[in-house]
């Protein structure tokens, strides 16, 4: 799952993001995302916006799991239906994103892991914030789901909240 | 019968000559979109005059004056333009990022003179250019007034960009106080509007949800600008709505038919303004 997080990754985004490993003791957070099975005659995975909100500061785009890979960049001609990351973030962005664009997930738990100091989230100055998780699916509906939780974080602590039906159980925990 | 046909006859050519034509039908340009992503976007545009928002049952509107304009300024080509009995349709291929402006500005000149002790119309088309040719050499008593009708749509692609908002000073245009491409139900949004390049101040503001048909009432919001031209406009909810903004018409209610529209009645300038706008929901 990771590799399909990464796999666009360009040259020039390794080099602007430096080196891949993390400065020792470095905090990292850990997101699950449990995209529901849903019984419906048309399934398509659901476009997922992944974003953070410093508040009172500007919104960050840390992962867009969409259609990257289409013909002509096709895919991203829904991207607006994540209509409050578009707003939010998205509208003012280039796509593919270094970093941020990834493939569409299967139903179940997914997790994605990002690391304070590296690639989108960049450093983050002690503060509340919001994590905020967002999905839209073809010919279904969308869901936004929000994680508030204070930077730097207690040990061993955990943010979860649940959509009602096109998001499942969505989870933070924090990690050195 | 044939009396009554004459005075039909009649009646229509008068109301047909009468200064404010539609008066009770609604003009509007419907998007099928006014947000985009993407690298080839196209939005498609129904046009048409009709009384209920936003059914094509009456009328199409005539796209000989509208024009497109891209972000950076350039005019662009309507493309597959049609026009049926009840709509007309176009698209524009939205190739820059940011916003689009859509739309016409149709300027008439209207009024009337007396020659020989009879008062005679302007003929329809005159403009401010052909107003001299116009007047025969003896005319007295010559009265006119210009109006300036602006219909416009406003689209974007990507992040919202307002170069495309700098004022023609013509007629009533707006100017985003907020954009007109990020609005939220439930927020409130603040638009200024001008009068021949000057903020207009005190002009009424219509605002009409669309769906009219599967409702009971109109729900229409009767705002007007202040001092500042400026209006705040709260969404009640998500939706496409009309909005119109016009100078104020001279009172018609006791007025005997045909001489309410006496050219003496009429303000030396009138204009009026209409866009479609879509609000999101949150």
């Amino acid at each position: 799952m990771q590799l399909s997080h990464h796999i666009i990754l360009t040259g020039a985004a390794l080099g602007a993001t430096g080196a891949l490993t993390a400065p020792a003791g470095a905090q990292t957070i850990d997101l699950t995302v449990n995209i529901p099975r849903l019984k419906v005659a048309e399934y398509h995975r659901p476009y997922v916006a992944i974003w953070l909100e410093p508040a009172g500061g500007t919104a960050r785009t840390l992962s867009v799991w969409y259609d990257y890979d289409m013909k002509d960049n096709e895919g991203t001609k829904w991207l607006r239906d994540v209509r409050q990351w578009w707003r939010a973030s998205g509208r003012g962005m280039k796509f593919p994103a270094d970093g941020i664009s990834g493939a569409t997930r299967a139903p179940g738990p997914q997790k994605i892991s990002f690391t304070a100091g590296r690639g989108a989230i960049g450093k983050l100055a002690p503060g509340q914030y919001t994590l905020v998780v967002e999905a839209a699916r073809e010919v279904g509906g969308r869901e936004l789901v929000r994680l508030p939780f204070a930077w730097p974080p207690k040990p061993g602590q955990t943010v979860s909240a649940a959509g009602k039906a096109e998001l499942g159980a969505v989870s933070l925990s924090f990690r050195k | 019968m044939k009396k009554l046909l004459v005075r039909t006859i009649a009646a229509v050519a008068l109301s047909a000559s009468l200064a404010t034509p539609a008066l009770a039908h609604r003009q509007w340009m419907l998007p099928s979109a006014t947000t985009f992503s993407g690298d080839d976007v196209w939005v498609t545009v129904d046009a048409a005059v009709s009384n209920d928002l936003f059914y094509f049952e009456h009328r199409p509107l005539r796209l000989d004056n509208v024009k497109a304009w891209a972000p950076d300024g350039s005019e662009v080509p309507l493309e597959h333009q049609s026009t049926a009995q009840y709509r007309s349709t176009f698209d524009v291929h939205l190739v820059q990022k940011g916003t689009y402006r859509i739309g016409s500005a149709n300027d008439m000149l209207m009024g009337s003179y007396v020659l020989n002790g009879k008062t005679e119309r302007l003929p329809r088309g005159t403009t401010k250019e052909t107003l001299a040719k116009a007047i025969p050499a003896g005319a007295t008593n010559v009265q006119t007034s210009e109006s300036t009708n602006r219909n416009e749509l406003y689209v974007t692609v990507g992040e919202p960009t307002a170069a495309i908002f700098k004022p023609a000073s013509k007629g009533i245009e707006l100017v985003p106080v907020t954009h007109p491409n990020d609005l939220v139900a439930g927020e409130a949004a603040t638009f200024q509007f001008l009068l021949d390049g000057k903020p207009a101040a005190d002009l009424p503001v219509t605002v009409i949800p669309g769906g009219i048909r599967y409702r009971d009432q109109l729900n229409q919001m009767d705002l007007k600008t202040g001092a500042d031209g400026k209006v705040s406009i709260t969404w009640p909810a998500a939706g496409m709505y009309w909005v119109n903004v016009t100078t104020p018409r001279p009172a018609r209610g006791n007025a005997e038919e045909g001489k309410a529209s006496a050219p003496t009645a009429m303000p030396a300038r009138r204009a009026s303004y209409v866009t479609t706008l879509e609000v999101m929901a949150p």
